[in-house]
């Protein structure tokens, strides 16, 4: 059996407004497992609750009802909060308001300097951490002065540096351009396939959820519906009632389908397409 | 505009000065003070004199650097001047109607002045030698070897300062240009009318300084931050022989100042 990094069983989180009382579900009961070096994209429109859903996952927030366990660690439990958080990494949408010093490499430190970790030894890991995430140059650089995705890259440094189990990313490239969306891409795809890590991005590109072995389609509070991404995106009209777009690609398919030209489902990418109809 | 704007001022260099310990640099510019009020009469004066200005020579920074940071003062340095020149009672070397001047005023006068631009001197000279980060991190261990309770916290303050006042210069010039846009003028009118100007910048910065605050809060958290407590740095201050050195010639300044005042 593969082992389980992430297992969500129930899960339900509550808002309370403050200023008029009402309660907000957040999430209605979602269970959810991770296995260990699966890249699981999540997806779902604004509110749909995913960035609540990626707080659980290193006790950011705490389960009103149900439980969240990672590699077996109950998140409710407050002895273990720190482990796992040292376990989940969490690198958020704003580039400009997660990374916390002056410097990259100071910045990069900052977790594991965090973690008590010995100088000698951080230093290592920071060198080490930058070098997989392409910014070994830029160590000394004020973070002002690097484009959006080279920011998001220096956030995930700083996660990798503390030598985590599990990459939550929460919307990374929402606020990049298409340069600096590919390089966080990049960079995360490496980090999963090359080292095994796992990952959960939670996004509302869907070229983005392409690259991912499993996706997870959020609405109103709940799993809507899960699946490979071919699976996923061969569900065209059912995608479109919760909101979402298709990638491109998977629309056209559909399109041609409704036209009478029936071509294998699940077609994601440029070239599977040209393929597919020179056939 | 605001771009020009620079923190902490730091002018590179590998001055003998640029190359000591930052705690050294604290701790010297406090026995620098002591030496200088210790000083009262002109043989102290001139001793406190020839240190600073072979500070300065030291160090390599220009003067022109230095004389920047003094001149926003002058209102404060003219006060003093004249404060004791025309108010120290005692043998009149000059006199105007009621306005006269002392002998011991002059003196106090010309002393006191000299104490505040020796004050701004060498400290603008452990500004100018110091990068921000690694005066941030000596403020933090001096301040604990004090038993300050808060040195983290200041620290960090310190830290996140650095951090985000260049980002807060480049929204602020965002938000300008925006407004701008839309026919608001920053640069004409009275006071009044400036500071209400002033009023459509500084309301979205402010919301957007909180927002970011509770982020930040919130990924320091997701980063295992929990305070001081059990955290190491990756970069540890190390004192050199220079550093031992520098001890020693500030306390010997320090020795020589009382030695003139209390015995000769
Ligand atoms: N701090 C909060 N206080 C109250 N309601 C919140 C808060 N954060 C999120 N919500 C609400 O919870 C729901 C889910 O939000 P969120 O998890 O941020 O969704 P997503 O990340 O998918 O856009 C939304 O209806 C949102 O308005
Ligand atoms: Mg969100």
């Amino acid at each position: 059996m593969v082992r389980k990094v992430i297992e969500i069983k129930n899960l339900i989180h509550r808002y309370n407004s403050s200023q008029d009382g009402i309660v907000i579900e957040a999430l209605k009961g979602v269970d959810l497992h991770v296995a260990k070096g699966e890249f699981l994209a999540v997806i779902g429109h604004n509110g749909s609750g995913k960035s609540t859903l990626a707080k659980h996952l290193n006790a950011l927030l705490l389960p009103h009802e149900g439980s969240v366990t990672i590699n077996g660690l109950d998140t409710r439990k407050k002895e273990d909060t720190w482990a796992i958080r040292q376990q989940v990494g969490m690198v958020f949408q704003n580039p400009d308001n997660q990374l916390v010093a002056a410097t990259v490499e100071e910045d990069t430190a900052f977790g594991p300097e965090n973690l008590g970790i010995e100088p000698v030894e951080i230093r290592r890991l920071v060198d080490d951490s930058l070098e997989r995430v392409g910014l070994s140059s830029f160590h000394k650089r004020a973070p002002h002065l690097l484009s959006g995705g080279q920011k998001q890259r220096v956030a995930i440094a700083g996660i990798i540096a503390m030598r985590p189990n599990v990459l939550v990313l929460d919307e990374p490239t929402a606020m990049l351009d298409p340069t600096g969306r590919k390089e966080v891409m990049a960079t995360v795809s490496a980090l999963n396939k090359e080292e095994g890590l796992t990952v959960v991005h939670i996004t509302h590109f869907m070229e983005e959820a392409v690259f991912a072995d499993r996706v997870v389609v959020m609405s109103e509070g709940l799993i809507a519906m899960e699946g490979t991404p071919r699976e996923i995106f061969s569900r065209v009209e059912e995608i479109k009632r919760l909101r979402l777009d298709v990638p491109q690609i998977a629309e056209l398919n559909g399109c041609l389908a409704k036209e009478g030209l029936l071509l294998p489902p699940g077609i994601l990418t440029l070239e599977e397409m040209v393929v597919a109809l020179c056939q | 505009m605001l771009k020009d704007i620079t923190i902490g001022q730091y002018v590179p260099g590998i001055s003998f000065i640029h190359r000591l310990d930052p705690r050294t640099k604290i701790v010297a510019v406090f026995l620098y003070m002591a030496a200088l009020f210790a000083s009262g009469d002109s043989t102290g004066y001139l001793v406190v004199t020839v240190f600073t200005i072979s500070m300065v020579f030291l160090s390599k920074v220009p003067w022109l650097m230095i004389i920047k940071g003094i001149r926003p003062l002058w209102i404060i340095l003219v006060l003093t001047m004249g404060l004791h020149l025309f108010l120290t009672q005692g043998d009149i070397i000059w006199q105007m109607g009621f306005v006269k001047i002392t002998q011991q005023g002059l003196r106090q006068g010309v002393f006191m002045t000299l104490r505040l631009v020796y004050l701004v001197t060498i400290t603008s000279l452990l500004t100018l030698t110091t990068t921000p980060i690694a005066l941030t991190d000596g403020i933090e261990s001096v301040l604990k070897a004090l038993f300050v309770p808060v040195a983290h916290e200041l620290a960090m303050m310190m830290t996140i300062a650095l951090r985000f006042i260049p980002t807060l210069i480049e929204e602020t010039e965002k938000i300008m240009k925006a407004q701008m846009a839309r026919g608001a003028d920053f640069d004409s009118g009275g006071i009044v009318s400036r500071a209400k100007s002033l009023i459509p910048l500084l309301v979205p910065l402010f919301l957007s300084s909180f927002r970011r605050a509770d982020e930040l809060a919130m990924a320091m958290e997701a980063r295992c931050y929990r305070g001081g407590e059990n955290r190491t740095r990756m970069k540890q201050l190390q004192m050199t022989g220079l550093d031992y050195m520098a001890f020693i010639i500030v306390f010997v300044l320090l020795i020589v100042c009382i030695i003139i005042r209390f015995w000769m």
